[in-house]
């Protein structure tokens, strides 16, 4: 009951809170409500799988497009003192900005949909559910997706030649952490949409994000108070895990990019139980 | 205290949105096996205080036991075993007929099996058996109505809760629908209903209150509540194209309500009444003696007709 960025879900009691009075957003994953939430969303894809094909695809298309063409332009990348081919450098990167689009993709059109048109939660807080269950439920789908999405870039990754070193295996883990942070913020942001125009504040978000967080360049490019600020970005974060991890660049600091995301994850999370109850359960 | 019968007990119970009080301080209970009504017009609160009942929508003031429990601590203990049907049925749009119970019956952490048992039985019941694997959208008013009932049902639900249930549905379809809650009624399920059909209520309810304004105006089995603020029968005179003359009628019958379209007067004999409209010069486009409803109570009780 004490990892980073745990907030408590309590309020007004029972209402809220499924059982006890205090719950922190990890351990709602694995409740079986969530479980519930999770296996209505493996029904209705059951039915839509073609949608998932898509998803394939990114990796590819960035991939290769990186690969024929901006890497014979860049050339050797450098980093703490070692050399990497520009695809090597880049791959990583490609993987976070693929993991946060993937969660935000899931994680606000969808949810939006569901809330305001199709009204799936109304019915879902009806029953024994807690919002705490349904957003768990959302976000364990978003990271079952996700991580399939993820699984494929590597191995697309492995089979052009473009992984660091063996160790590009923690990527996946990695991968699942920077989804978690994406997907949960950005519940709890779609939380807070009126209407179908609200939307374009996620591009505005998250396509400099997406330019600026180091996925294509290394940080030393900006100047000391911009790599400052970047830093900060979680973005950022993701891109540095899985760039160190790929790389095999173990430092400690690592271990400060995962308690970063699964405290934004978590903080996602929580602010997300708490306004479903307040929309449905008013 | 609330009585060991009682499964819902309600004292001064309130509901506010902001500045806007939706239910002012009401008492009820409601008895195992009972068939209670909320009579009113929309924006009685009627819904609010299903809301409430339902565990989705904390109260604002007052005590509330359902089934025993407090909703603000016991929630998802509570809409464990209650089965509701909201107003816009809330159907789950991206399943099928049979996965919307099926998936439902998940939410209570029933076993697969179990519940594809209870499913078979209920799409016979909601007679939606051979529609088992469409999707939702296609079904009509009624279809998707008797599918909500059957997936309130799907949990075995000691407490069943209908909000308007037969609003917006044609007549056959409604007759159908009361027909399956007589089935339910006799099997010793507790029904709550709201609804602004006078028909409705006098056809499915045991008691009933009658609500105005987030008040309980009135409250008792629907034949007491007529003998106590109507008459035995009610004379209608409609007037078309002019304005009904209330002056020239006045004393004639126990009271009289003039309405934009009409006149009511509250006669035991409605026809001896009629006599006196006629002794009295006055000619109505048309005339009928009627039965005494619920319409009638609430028109007396609050000056308004129940549907405007």
């Amino acid at each position: 009951m004490s990892e980073p960025g745990a907030l408590t879900l309590a309020r007004n009691g029972g209402l809220l809170a499924p059982s006890g009075p205090r719950i922190t957003p990890l351990a709602l994953l694995g409740r079986s409500g969530a479980k519930r939430v999770f296996q209505r969303n493996v029904v209705v894809y059951r039915r839509g799988w073609k949608f998932l094909v898509s998803g394939f695809f990114e990796p590819f298309f960035y991939l290769v497009s990186i690969g024929l063409g901006l890497s014979k332009l860049v050339g050797v990348v450098h980093l703490d003192g070692h050399a990497f081919p520009y695809t090597v450098f880049v791959a990583p990167g490609l993987l976070a900005a693929s993991a946060m689009n993937g969660a935000i993709f899931d994680c606000t059109f969808k949810i939006f949909f569901q809330l305001k048109i199709m009204k799936v939660y109304d019915s879902m807080l009806s029953t024994p559910l807690s919002p705490g269950d349904v957003a768990a439920g959302e976000l364990l789908w978003a990271l079952a997706r996700g991580g399939l999405y993820c699984g494929v870039f590597i191995c697309v990754m492995a089979g052009f030649g473009y992984v660091g070193t063996p160790w590009v295996v923690l990527c996946f883990p990695g991968a699942i952490f920077a989804g978690y942070a994406f997907a949960g913020v950005a519940m709890a942001g779609t939380s807070f949409m009126r209407s179908w125009q609200d939307f374009d504040f996620v591009f505005l978000v998250a396509l400099p994000l997406f330019l600026f967080s180091a996925t294509f360049y290394p940080l030393a490019v900006y100047p000391g108070w911009l790599q400052l600020v970047i830093r900060c970005t979680p973005l950022y974060q993701a891109v540095a895990l899985l760039r160190g991890f790929d790389l095999g660049l173990f430092t400690w600091s690592l271990l400060g990019h995962v308690a970063y995301l699964v405290a934004m994850g978590s903080a996602g999370l929580a602010v997300t139980a708490r306004r479903l109850a307040r929309l449905v359960l008013p | 205290m609330p009585s060991v019968d009682a499964v819902i007990w309600a004292r001064g119970l309130s509901k506010r949105f902001g500045d806007l009080v939706a239910v002012d301080g009401i008492d009820f209970d409601i008895a195992k096996g009972e068939s209670f009504g909320f009579l009113g017009p929309n924006g009685a609160g009627k819904t609010s205080t299903m809301r409430m009942i339902a565990c989705m929508s904390p109260k604002s003031a007052g005590t509330l036991r359902v089934l025993g429990m407090d909703p603000e601590t016991d929630g998802p203990a509570i809409r464990g075993r209650i089965g509701l049907v909201p107003q816009d049925d809330s159907l789950d749009l991206q399943l099928t007929v049979l996965d919307n119970l099926m998936i439902y019956g998940r939410y209570f952490d029933l076993p697969k099996r179990v519940i594809r048992e209870r499913a078979e039985r209920l799409l016979a019941f909601a007679e939606l058996s051979e529609r088992a694997d469409d999707t939702v959208e296609p079904l009509s008013g009624g279809m998707k109505r008797r599918l909500t009932i059957a997936r309130a049902l799907v949990s075995e639900p000691d407490l069943l809760i209908l909000d308007e249930p037969t609003t917006g549905l044609d007549p056959q379809a409604r007759h159908l629908l009361w027909d399956r809650l007589y089935r339910l009624k006799s099997e010793g399920v507790t029904l709550v209903i709201t609804t602004h059909y006078m028909d409705e209520a006098e056809q499915l309810c045991d008691r009933l209150v009658v609500m105005d304004k987030g008040r309980i105006a009135a409250s008792g089995p629907p034949s007491a509540l007529i003998d106590r603020y109507s008459t035995k029968e009610v004379l209608e005179l409609r007037f078309l194209g002019a304005d009904p003359p209330g002056e020239a009628l006045r004393g004639i019958g126990e009271r009289i309500e003039v309405l934009p379209d009409r006149v009511l007067i509250y006669a035991d004999d409605g026809e001896g009444a009629m006599g006196e409209v006629t002794d009295r010069g006055v000619e109505p486009t048309a005339w009928l003696v009627r039965r005494s409803s619920l319409e009638d109570v609430f028109l007396s009780l609050t000056g308004r007709t129940l549907i405007d």
